[in-house]
């Protein structure tokens, strides 16, 4: 039985494969997000997921709302309003740098527009495999959480197993493709196997997606992180990255330039199987109580 | 561009903003229209270089800039001529720079009178034809040694002997809107500047070097900018002298030797009736800071879309042949001489000098061994220009039944092109009209589901206009190159063929061309001869493709005679004037030294330099940034060692560093020529400006700009706010035209301004393109952007009861649309003389139709047609409009909804389209009074 919370360095050794690659992943730096979508596009195109509505939303610029089973690559947009600096310019507005970057950095808090593009995180322990009672999700030699459409019988188990939101069943009219499947990013299984790099990190023109060796993405974003709190842009933290986190650390994790919640992000997930064990010990000694009280009355009834 | 420093294109590289230690994004917004290009900005800003955007609006640039500057729209003159001043009255000019590389030294005529003395206009302005006599503006002593003083050839082509006998007359300002043909063929011949410096009679210019003399161009300049002070920058910008005041500190602190800024722009700074001087503006304070031609720095001219650059080089543009050359003018250029002396002064410096060899490659390129000596190398068969054949004419003139017949590719006027209710209502008056494209765009379904169809305007039955639909082929189902920002020429090789009946345009023309030829084969008519000894041979294909590798090679141009006849030419210095060699672009000339096809080299940026030399090819000459000679001191060395480039080997006596040298490669630094020699030879060692009749970068344009040599602020054609500087409001010289169906809001001091009280501007989206033809059929992105929207602050929502997600009707003169509401502090109102001003942000991707998955309004119909006096732009980045809230009426009660606008606002033909502003007449604006100091000359001219 493989483990099913904290920290865990080979998830696809302990999926029980015997020669794993070494594990991969996303690195997303928000920071240098330009908010393009050309993400959200290239994925599209390469997996043949279908467009998610023509709704405008209202939602500054993001269109496709949230990560769905037609939106595997998600783009937000959140416009945050200004802090009122003292000394404000004859504007009597409030002015629109950035913090941190500013010119003067005493001017405090600007309008942000802050952008990220969300995935799906691959977690060291997936809620959505460990609960998938069909085999459809499984853990691939490169340590990701991948659908197989072709298995999946569309239960939606998954669906509330994601700490995170992630995965969902497509809906549509029956006959379109994968309809009342499962679906989320693959990290473009087919494409790794041959070497390629996903769609999303082949496609980003700022590097804000980052794809490699998980390891060695966790360096080169703690690197990032130094470098921005030098540059005295004090609120950027990482997220999802820990191994020691609720989910055991994720595949695909952030950098991010305020609080998670601000982005939309879970500030704590948590793995809803990580409690499994404890449930059953729970379980068990409270069918062991049962049990003894029943055995004691038993007993009590003969003495 | 090509007025300051000799060429039309961008001075550098995109890879290079790397290298910059400030980057000042204006009239750009790169992050959404040029993605893939800001990754060097982001690389630039990673290693800690300073990024400033200034805009109307909050874009995703100003999200990752280090400092946004909200600003009007249409008011960055104002801005840039602020800093100009800064620089000048702090003393923060490159001083050994801007005497050795630029005209700041040289003296003008005593004729020159400047805006400050003529209320708003410069010496020479004749308010009948709305267009300036330019004699007074050029160099002192540019008339020694020649009897006819003022009879040469200006900028704006008015000669005194022009054909018809005496100067354009009574033409268009607030007239007939009819100008007579002597006007139509200068006005049309204004844009070939945009392609290279102007021409000088000669380079024998008096200079003063300690910059004291009243008359040098660096006093003009500075007396010029005197009034840009941080003050008036809050009061026409709405930008705080604080906001405006770190720019200034940010530009100068990193320009010098050690460090370097870069500017970079695209269309928010053409699109208007004064887009040229926004240029000209940037190029002085490149040129004063001594930013031209060093890494790091340079002015980025960002290119619209994939292959713009290409479509000027080797032009689409009615008035202009490969390389810049111009169209030759009937009555004027009847002969190769004639024409050849309006290109170029035998005694000016420069390689522009050799116009001859470009010319005479072009026509032996064109019409092969019919082109000989003897008959001018086939010069007659050129069609000549009879007039503005632009493409906001050229629509007018079809609304006048003049033009039959009319190619739309890769175009969508229905939706992209201003005032689309004219270009619509104009494609109903042809009798055929072909449309070749990816998708069945508006243009092509105008006839049946366009907006004048609901109004009524138009009725299906009664369009007698045949539409040929031609599906195109895309990029990538043919052979071919794309001409990229930064002059690069890139090679793409056909991945599939293309599907069904869809063709590229090659073999659209080359099939057409030939069909045609085999029509006229018999012809024994003389004026059938250009088409039938056109060269129009190119191999073709087992489909029929003709090769797109042909035409490079012909483009290269080659020997013809002689022992080396049959190989390209290396360059274009191989051209020769005797018919010796053919070349169908001289600037192109080099794409196929040695016959590689050197587009098509694609090197990996890590097995070569960072310039990647051996990546594509740029043109000229494969130098990727322009008058890098200026990268040297005037004695040769790098100006420090940390902006190195381009310097002189003093041991091989030769030019040598990163790039190839924009300069004669054995010239040494010190060499002086003889006095008068001309053309390249009469280049000095330190004239790193080598396509000038100078040499010398130009602060003050003393040729080859229509509307003046220098910038100045003037309020947009339609402007809410009255021009605070002088009594002139809008440009004089914009072309106008006034027509019923043309009308424009008024401005003050008209009156009535207060009806349409704020100013929209137009933009695009990172997820669609353009007019829509390529993102609004593709499902992956008309989901990203589906409904056409208007951006407006809470403030002005508050003021006008609108909410996000609402309906929101927008209304000109013209027509009034309607969008969805996008409430967002990302529009931020500004302070206008004490008053808070509010501007609306309308991306124009939707049209009306029925074809594409989403359609809308189109943000377009909502302007009229006012042009840019030098290259015909249209003003498409600011308007005045009224904004409430709901949606607007349909059918015919649109046209009624928009007439009572224009009744309670008073337009006549004449609003918004008198040139000059009328001296004022107690009627008070809204926005403002005529500063004091300038009334006292307001009577001095008319």
């Amino acid at each position: 039985m493989p483990s099913l919370s904290g920290p865990l360095h080979d998830p696809a050794g302990d999926a029980g494969w015997q020669e794993s690659q070494p594990r991969k992943g996303f690195f997303t730096d928000t920071s240098i997000c330009i908010g393009c979508k050309a993400c959200e596009v290239a994925c599209k195109e390469w997996n043949g997921v279908p467009d998610d509505g023509f709704n405008l939303l209202g939602s500054s610029y993001d269109n496709t709302g949230s990560l769905s089973a037609s939106t595997w690559r998600h783009v937000a947009f959140i416009e945050q309003a200004a802090t009122p600096a003292s000394n404000t310019v004859s504007l009597g507005m409030p002015t629109t740098e950035r913090p941190g970057a500013a010119m003067n950095p005493e001017s405090a808090v600007d309008f942000r527009w802050l952008m990220s593009s969300d995935v799906c995180k691959h977690c060291t322990h997936a809620g959505c495999l460990d609960v998938c009672p069909t085999g459809s999700l499984f853990r691939t030699e490169f340590g990701t959480v991948v659908v197989q459409e072709d298995i999946c019988n569309g239960c939606g188990y998954c669906v509330p197993a994601c700490p995170f939101g992630v995965i969902d069943r497509r809906i549509g009219e029956q006959g379109q493709k994968n309809v009342g499947i499962a679906q989320k990013c693959t990290l473009c299984y087919d494409r790794l196997g041959a070497g390629n790099t996903p769609a999303c990190a082949q496609a980003c023109p700022t590097q804000s997606i980052q794809f490699g060796d998980l390891d060695e993405l966790r360096e080169r974003a703690a690197a990032r992180v130094e470098t921005l709190h030098a540059q005295g842009v004090s609120k950027a933290r990482l997220y999802a990255d820990s191994p020691d986190d609720g989910v055991g650390g994720a595949g695909a994790f952030f950098l991010l330039l305020d609080e998670p919640e601000v982005y939309g992000f879970p500030p704590d997930p948590v793995v809803p199987t990580r409690d499994l064990p404890q449930m059953w010990r729970h379980a068990a000694m409270a069918a062991a109580g049962l049990l003894a009280g029943a055995v004691a009355a038993f007993l009590g009834g003969r003495g | 561009m090509g007025a300051s420093f000799g060429r039309g294109g961008a001075t550098s590289f995109l890879q290079d903003l790397q290298n910059s230690d400030c980057i000042v994004i204006q009239g750009s917004n790169m992050a959404e229209c040029h993605p893939v290009g800001f990754q060097w900005v982001m690389e630039a800003k990673a290693r800690g270089a300073r990024i400033i955007h200034i805009d109307p609006r909050f874009t995703r640039t100003s999200a990752l800039a280090d400092h946004y500057v909200p600003l009007r729209a249409g008011s960055d003159i104002a801005f840039l001529g602020g800093i100009i001043n800064y620089i000048l009255s702090n003393e923060k000019y490159f001083r050994e720079y801007v005497v050795a590389y630029t005209n700041a030294a040289t003296l003008l005529r005593d004729d020159f009178v400047d805006v400050d003395d003529l209320d708003g206009v410069f010496s020479g302005y004749d308010p009948e034809t709305g267009m300036y006599d330019t004699s007074t503006w050029t160099y002192e002593g540019q008339d020694e040694g020649h009897s006819s003083a003022g009879s040469q050839r200006t900028a704006s082509g008015a000669e005194a002997d022009s054909p018809g006998g005496s100067r354009a007359d009574d033409a268009g300002s607030g007239g007939n809107g009819q100008e007579s043909e002597v006007s139509q063929s200068e006005r049309g011949g204004g844009h070939e500047m945009g392609g290279h410096g102007a021409k000088l009679k000669h380079a024998e210019v008096h200079r003063d070097e300690t910059l004291q003399h009243p008359r040098s161009v660096f006093q003009v300049l500075k007396r010029h900018y005197a009034r840009y002070t941080p003050e008036l920058v809050e009061q026409v910008c709405g930008v705080s002298p604080e906001d405006f005041l770190k720019v200034c500190e940010a530009v100068t602190e990193n320009s010098g030797r050690e460090r370097t800024t870069a500017w970079v722009y695209s269309v928010g700074w053409t699109h208007h009736t004064v887009g040229v001087q926004y240029i000209r503006g940037s190029a002085i304070i490149q040129l004063l800071l001594g930013n031209m031609g060093r890494p790091g720095g340079g002015i980025m001219a960002l290119r619209g879309h994939a292959s713009i650059q290409g479509s000027t080089d080797i032009p689409t543009l009615f008035n202009l042949l490969p390389g810049y050359l111009p169209m030759p003018k009937v009555g004027e250029h009847d002969d190769l001489p004639s024409y050849l002396d309006t290109i170029r002064s035998p005694d000016q410096k420069g390689f522009w000098a050799e116009a001859e060899s470009y010319t005479v490659s072009l026509l032996k390129s064109y019409w092969g061994d019919a082109a000989t000596p003897e008959n001018d190398f086939a010069f007659h068969y050129l069609p000549k220009l009879t007039g503005d054949h632009g493409t906001y004419q050229t629509v007018m003139d079809m609304l006048e039944d003049k033009v039959e017949g009319y190619f739309l590719l890769g175009q969508n006027p229905a939706v992209g092109s201003a005032h689309g209710r004219m270009q619509r209502l104009a494609m109903a008056h042809l009798k055929w009209l072909v449309v070749r494209d990816l998708n069945l765009i508006e243009s092509a379904t105008f006839w049946k589901d366009g907006p004048e169809i609901e109004t009524g305007e138009l009725r299906t039955e009664d369009i007698d206009t045949e539409v040929f639909f031609f599906p195109a082929a895309s990029h990538a189902e043919k052979d071919g190159t794309f001409t990229q920002t930064q002059r690069m020429l890139q090679w793409h090789h056909k991945a599939v063929a293309p599907p069904g009946d869809c063709r590229s345009e090659l073999h659209f023309f080359f099939h057409l061309g030939r069909k045609i030829r085999e029509r006229l084969a018999n012809s024994t008519e003389q004026r059938d001869r250009p088409i039938l000894d056109l060269t129009w041979d190119y191999p073709v294909d087992a489909e029929g493709d003709p090769s797109a590798d042909a035409v490079l090679r012909e483009i290269n141009g080659s020997h013809l005679t002689g022992e080396k006849a049959g190989q390209p030419l290396k360059l274009f210095t191989e051209m020769k004037p005797d018919g010796s060699t053919s070349g169908g672009c001289w600037i192109y000339s080099g794409v196929y030294a040695d016959g590689v096809n050197q587009s098509a080299r694609r090197k990996p940026g890590k097995e070569q330099s960072w310039v990647a030399p051996e990546w594509g090819w740029a043109w000229p000459a494969n130098r990727r940034t322009l008058y890098n000679r200026a990268a040297a001191d005037p004695e040769g060395n790098p100006w420090s060692e940390r902006k190195a480039y381009v310097w002189w080997d003093a041991e091989q006596q030769k030019w040598t560093g990163h790039d190839v040298p924009d300069f004669p490669a054995d010239k040494a630094p010190s060499y002086r020529p003889e006095q008068g020699t001309p053309g390249a030879a009469g280049l000095a060692g330190d004239d790193p400006f080598i396509m000038q009749s100078d040499g010398k970068g130009w602060l003050y344009a003393p040729e080859g700009i229509l509307d003046g040599p220098l910038p100045v602020h003037y309020e947009p054609a339609e402007s809410p706010v009255r021009n605070p500087m002088y009594r002139q409001q809008a440009n004089p010289t914009r072309q106008v035209y006034p027509r019923p169906d043309n009308l424009q809001n008024p401005s003050p001091p008209e009156a009535h301004a207060e009806v349409f009280p704020y100013l929209f501007t137009t933009y695009r989206l990172t997820e669609h393109h353009t007019a829509g033809g390529m993102s609004r059929w593709v499902p992956y992105l008309s989901e990203l952007q589906p409904e056409f929207f208007c951006e407006v602050s809470p403030q002005l929502a508050r003021e006008r009861g609108l909410t996000n997600l609402g309906w929101a009707t927008i209304v000109t003169a013209r027509t009034a649309i309607e969008a969805r509401v996008l409430v967002t502090e990302r529009v931020v109102p500004l302070l206008i003389d004490g008053k808070e001003f509010h501007q609306i942000g309308l991306p124009y991707h939707w049209g009306v139709g029925g074809s594409a998955l989403v359609t809308g309004d189109s943000a377009n119909d909502l302007f009229g047609v006012t042009l840019d006096p030098n290259v015909h732009i249209q003003e498409t980045k600011v308007a005045s409009c009224d904004i409430r809230a709901g949606r607007r009426p349909t059918g015919p009660a649109l046209l009624r909804f928009v007439e009572d606008y224009r009744r309670r606002a008073g337009i006549t033909i004449e609003t918004g389209n008198t040139r000059r502003t009328p001296v004022a007449s107690g009627t008070p604006s809204r926005a403002g009074s005529t500063p004091a100091e300038l009334t006292p000359a307001e009577s001095q001219e008319d």
